[in-house]
């Protein structure tokens, strides 16, 4: 067997093989955009897949509970795919991609696929690939496909366009966090998760979090449940599967109305993403950023100008077409 | 477009000291490349699972307990048997030399013990992983 007989460069691969499947998602991650083809052939909308966001602050617990979601599902003969997003270093680019430590008992099951994502500079929690690899494993046959964000704070929410069901993980003991936290990221929690339950100060985040979601009660067409769990002693995590059960149900109602919230959400999301990297392309392969550079040294333009006769000049190209 | 080196570094066996692979996996972030870390007693079977659902280039194990002239061709024959003997296999810890060129026949084609300066390790990964050089 020669397993390199896929051509690096041209993102072919029949990703039903793990080791395809694998290698297809670095392909997609080194360039996505020039894996377009390939997704959009294999593009199936798999409404039988599940998607669990999984997302909160550095050290709420998100591996450990993702890793008993797991158990739960296997024990429900679900097959599981996990992206495990950690950040990128913004100086070297390098990353260190821990969150499989947790996960650890699932190395061997064939049926569970865990892959660890670098955000490699993206803001919004997630990896740029993510998208595409979540489709990528809706389209290969996964049941349930969770999403563990890298550690946010406020607003980095990208991770409600791609999931059905955001869980919150937050922990007892960052008062003032909390408050800063309420605008951005609180509102995006389908279920709030008060993992480490255990510790002193979950009587006070429980009542914010009530209190939170009596404000905007009248606001949202499902109030989100509260579950205090310990995720590594494996308390709670039943509830979160009821609450997700019951979430499922009310998401089938529901679900035209959803999907295409989604679905324009993802087709924002890619437009903008595909035309910034490709704008960004052509300005550096025709030596624009050097002459900016170039310009802004000499004093002769500033960032607004340069920004505003860009998008002046792509304007035109545009209504040239 | 970038393509990042991936390392999978992982801690076979039953010794729990890890100084050493948190050593090896932040000199490799600083080089500019994506450490996937495992965490402590990992078998043979789930370090080649790993390693292959990550899809990486290379496989570092760091180990302490002496059972290395067992797991360390354990890991090279199951990659092996995945079809993913390509993936680059190292070795680091309390290794004797004389248990060295064993490792070497057996698939592991580097082996670094205490001391090694972290600029020799990630050198010889650099230019022992071949990319596309696009």
């Amino acid at each position: 067997m020669n397993p390199d007989n896929t051509d690096k460069k041209s993102c072919a691969g029949s990703p039903g093989d793990i080791r395809e499947l694998a290698k297809l998602i670095s392909k997609i991650e080194n360039d996505r955009h020039g894996c377009q083809q390939i997704l959009s052939d294999i593009y199936k909308e798999n409404l039988g897949t599940t998607v669990i966001g999984v997302t909160g602050p550095p050290g709420s617990g998100k591996s450990s509970l993702t890793d008993r979601l797991i158990k739960e599902y296997r024990v429900l003969g679900k097959r599981v795919g996990v992206i495990a997003v950690d950040p990128s270093s913004p100086f070297s680019g390098g990353a260190i991609l821990g969150d499989r430590i947790r996960m650890s008992d699932h190395a061997t099951d064939p049926d569970v696929f865990i892959r660890s994502m670098a955000s490699r500079g993206s803001l919004g929690g997630l990896a740029p690939a993510a998208i595409d690899v979540v489709n990528l494993m809706k389209s290969t046959g996964f049941d349930v496909v969770i999403i563990e964000t890298v550690g946010v704070g406020q607003s980095e929410v990208d991770v409600v366009s791609l999931a059905d069901t955001v869980l919150l993980v937050l922990v007892p003991g960052m008062g003032d966090d909390v408050q800063a936290m309420k605008a951005g990221i609180m509102e995006i929690a389908d279920i709030f998760v008060v993992n480490k339950a255990d510790k002193d100060g979950k009587e006070k985040l429980v009542a914010e979090l009530k209190m939170i979601v009596e404000l905007n009660r009248n606001k949202m067409e499902r109030v989100p449940p509260i579950i205090e769990t310990v995720a590594i002693e494996n308390k709670g995590t039943s509830l979160i599967m009821e609450s997700l059960k019951e979430r499922g149900s009310w998401i089938d109602e529901k679900l035209p109305v959803i999907r295409k919230k989604k679905m324009l959400d993802q087709l924002k999301h890619m437009s903008i993403d595909r035309i910034g990297a490709d704008i960004f392309a052509i300005l550096d392969e025709k030596g624009i950023f050097q002459k900016w550079t170039q310009e802004l040294d000499q004093g002769s333009s500033n960032p607004y100008k340069a920004v505003s006769e860009l998008i002046a000049k792509l304007k035109i190209e545009w209504s040239g077409q | 477009m970038s393509s990042k080196i991936r390392v999978l570094i992982a801690k076979p066996g039953l010794d729990g000291h890890d100084r050493g692979a948190k050593f090896v996996a932040r000199a490799l972030r600083d080089a500019g490349m994506e450490v996937i870390y495992t965490g402590l007693r990992q078998t043979p079977e789930s370090i080649a699972n790993t390693a292959i659902q990550e899809d990486v280039d290379a496989v570092g194990m760091s180990i302490l307990s002496g059972a290395h002239n067992t797991l360390l061709p354990k890991v090279v024959q199951l990659l092996k048997e995945k079809g993913a003997d390509n993936i680059l296999v190292f070795g680091g810890g309390v290794i004797p030399e004389s248990d060295i060129p064993y490792l070497k026949e057996h698939g592991v084609k580097a082996v670094f013990t205490p001391g090694t300066p972290s600029e020799e390790f990630v050198s010889f990964i650099k230019e022992n992983v071949k990319k596309n050089e696009s």
